[in-house]
């Protein structure tokens, strides 16, 4: 067990709780960046894929893990931003200037919604971000001129400065760079009044609003910030898949990246890669099992997300703090060997399942 | 010269008028308690005074201004802080998480500037933390201040949330039965609490309260509330003497 001794309130403010901690994300951070060199096209790719949805994670957790804001409709976010990107591209727009405008016009897209569902809560937001998911997705699917309708289009390459960013290695680096930095900017507001107003929401709104946070303000910007970093996913989700289709932007995605914040832990941006790490990992073990199943259920349809849905039930209901509240009982159990005390173990009471989404 | 007034105030739920036609100033400087039996009116008044009912009649005016009308999430910023009955703490974040939130009044910096987490922010972040920590070493709280709340006990929890309504440093404070849950002890603490920030800090107090012993001791004046009436007001020993009280209290008719 190590305590970390504090003497100046700087060290409260850093981004790390320890140098060793800040050691341990330089050299991850170095290994992710010799992948590529390492690893084959099939997983760099794969890899990139993680990235996209971690940041997707990271988004929607902003809203779902600190603010305490369901959405069943974050796929529409998902789809904007690789629509707007997709197309301004197409038509010859540098990238530099079409990944935030992905990001911006998801963002301006969440306030919308973010808007009229202030007053709703629970049950309510869910329903109310489903039908917005769903009445995206048809406009995407209806409006043929500019999203190319069923058959939808092919994704221009993009370049930066001249330099084309091709292939599952381009992917890879440009989801690396852009997850690291939307990961600094959601880290830098959670230590500043934003964060713990969103924090402040999330576990009682009326001390909220004693304490002066306009609830109506914060939750609207929640929503804006969360869609546009969703948003950002999107722009490169549009380069991972590399062919759009409306299709993609649907409810199963939407549940996908849902499932993607409560299995890897409310309240925690280790949670939404943790997520996004077990949903990308699922549908990779499943196939390999797929073939050695009993009855024939490996070809049963559907297999997948009843998986998704099982497994997200059971997190809910036996480790509401997800694979992240799991992982820091481990590194506490490895810390204390062998004086760790079982009771520590145990799920705090407290946090209890019914007042999560309040 | 009064700090606070409310003049003929009153609401209704559906058919039950909750609180009718009460009026009472409080002075600079004062402890003012309301006291009553169960479903009294007091918390009611007290949502009242921070703007989370609206009231159907009457006005509230406090430190020179008319704030009937204005919306919940101004009346920290005017300098009116308080506590709730049931305990209203962020139970996910730390002690000092909580008590940073109570600084949200006074944070200036914009969003762009967070989101890169500028100097200017981090200086500010800087100056919140020492306020807070002064009121952390007020109320001795050092050994908690990187906890949970959800891990913390009933009377610890009762004291951060009279730090977190300090920190945004209120000319006035409403206090919703601040000894309720808690044991002799911390009773007579809290009671020691409540003297210090009355003549160190110079707060202005309102407190409901049901413990006799602390509203005797901390009071300068004590208003007794029935039913969402008015029965007395004045100094603790005339309200705790008055005949109509006291029959309030026993229950029955006379
Ligand atoms: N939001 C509300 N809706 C309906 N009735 C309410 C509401 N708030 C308070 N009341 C009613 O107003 C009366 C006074 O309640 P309250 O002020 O909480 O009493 P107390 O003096 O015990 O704090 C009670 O009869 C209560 O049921
Ligand atoms: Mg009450």
């Amino acid at each position: 067990m190590r305590a970390i001794f504090k003497t100046r309130y700087e060290q409260d403010l850093t981004l790390w709780r320890s140098p060793a901690g800040a050691l341990c994300y330089a050299l991850l951070l170095a290994a992710l960046l010799l992948v590529p060199a390492v690893l084959g096209e099939f997983y760099v790719g794969e890899l990139a894929g993680l990235f996209v949805f971690a940041i997707a994670g990271v988004g929607l957790m902003l809203l779902t893990g600190y603010t305490g804001l369901i959405s069943l409709g974050h796929a529409a976010f998902l789809g904007i931003g690789a629509y707007t990107n997709a197309i301004l591209l197409a038509r010859g727009v540098p990238f530099v200037l079409t990944l935030p405008a992905a990001g911006l016009l998801a963002g301006l897209a969440g306030v919308a919604i973010g808007v009229p569902t202030l007053r709703m809560s629970g049950l309510y937001l869910a329903i109310a971000t489903l039908a917005f998911g769903s009445i995206v997705g048809t406009v995407l699917q209806k409006w043929d001129s500019v999203t190319g309708g069923f058959d939808g289009f092919a994704v221009k390459t993009p370049s930066i400065l001249g330099v084309e960013i091709a292939g599952a290695t381009g992917t890879y680096y440009l989801s690396l760079v852009v997850l690291v930095f939307v990961l600094w900017l959601v880290m830098n507001l959670l230590r500043a009044p934003m964060g713990r107003a969103f924090v402040a929401i999330r576990d009682s709104e009326i001390s909220a609003q004693s304490m002066g946070i306009h609830l109506a303000l914060y939750k609207a910007i929640a929503f804006g910030l969360s869609a546009g970093i969703t948003g950002l996913a999107g722009a490169l989700f549009a380069h991972y898949v590399r062919y759009l289709a409306p299709d993609s932007f649907d409810i199963l995605l939407s549940i996908q990246l849902v499932t993607i914040v409560f299995i890897g832990g409310l309240g925690s941006l280790h949670g939404a890669i943790f997520g996004a790490m077990f949903m990308r990992l699922l549908p990779q073990a499943i196939a390999l099992v797929r073939d050695d199943l009993p009855f024939g259920l490996g070809r049963m349809p559907g297999l997948e997300p009843s998986l998704f849905g099982l497994i997200l039930v059971l997190v809910i209901l036996f480790e509401p703090t997800g694979i992240n509240g799991r992982w820091l009982k481990l590194k506490r159990y490895v810390g204390e060997f062998p004086l760790h005390r079982r009771v520590g173990f145990r799920r705090q009471k407290s946090y209890a399942r019914s007042e999560r989404l309040r | 010269m009064s700090l606070f007034a409310a003049s003929d105030i009153g609401i209704r739920f559906g058919g039950i008028r909750a609180v009718e036609g009460v009026s009472f100033d409080v002075r600079q400087g004062e402890v003012f308690s309301i006291i009553g039996p169960n479903g009294a009116g007091k918390t009611t008044i007290f949502n009242l005074i921070s703007r989370i009912y609206q009231p159907s009649q009457g006005s509230l005016h406090f430190d020179g201004q008319d704030i009937t009308r204005v919306p919940a999430h101004r009346v920290a910023g005017l300098g009116i802080a308080r506590t709730f009955q049931n305990i209203e703490l962020f139970a996910n974040a730390s002690v000092l998480q909580n008590l940073l939130i109570g600084r949200h009044r006074h944070a200036r910096v914009g969003m762009l500037a967070q989101l890169g987490f500028l100097p200017s922010v981090r200086r500010a972040e800087i100056e919140h933390r020492a306020r807070v920590e002064d009121v952390i070493a007020f109320l001795g709280l050092q050994r908690h201040r990187d906890q949970l709340i959800a891990n913390l006990p009933y009377g610890v929890r009762k004291v951060i949330e009279l730090g977190r309504a300090l920190c945004t440093e209120p000319k006035l404070l409403l206090l919703d039965e601040p000894s309720s849950g808690l044991n002799v002890e911390e009773t007579e603490e809290m009671a020691f609490w409540i003297e210090d920030i009355k003549k160190d800090l110079g707060i202005t107090i309102i407190m409901v309260e049901h413990d006799m012993k602390l509203v005797h001791a901390v009071s300068d004046r004590v208003m007794a509330l029935n039913q969402g009436r008015v029965l007395a007001l004045g100094t603790s020993a005339e309200v705790q003497g008055d005949p109509e009280v006291i029959r309030a209290y026993i229950g029955g008719e006379p």
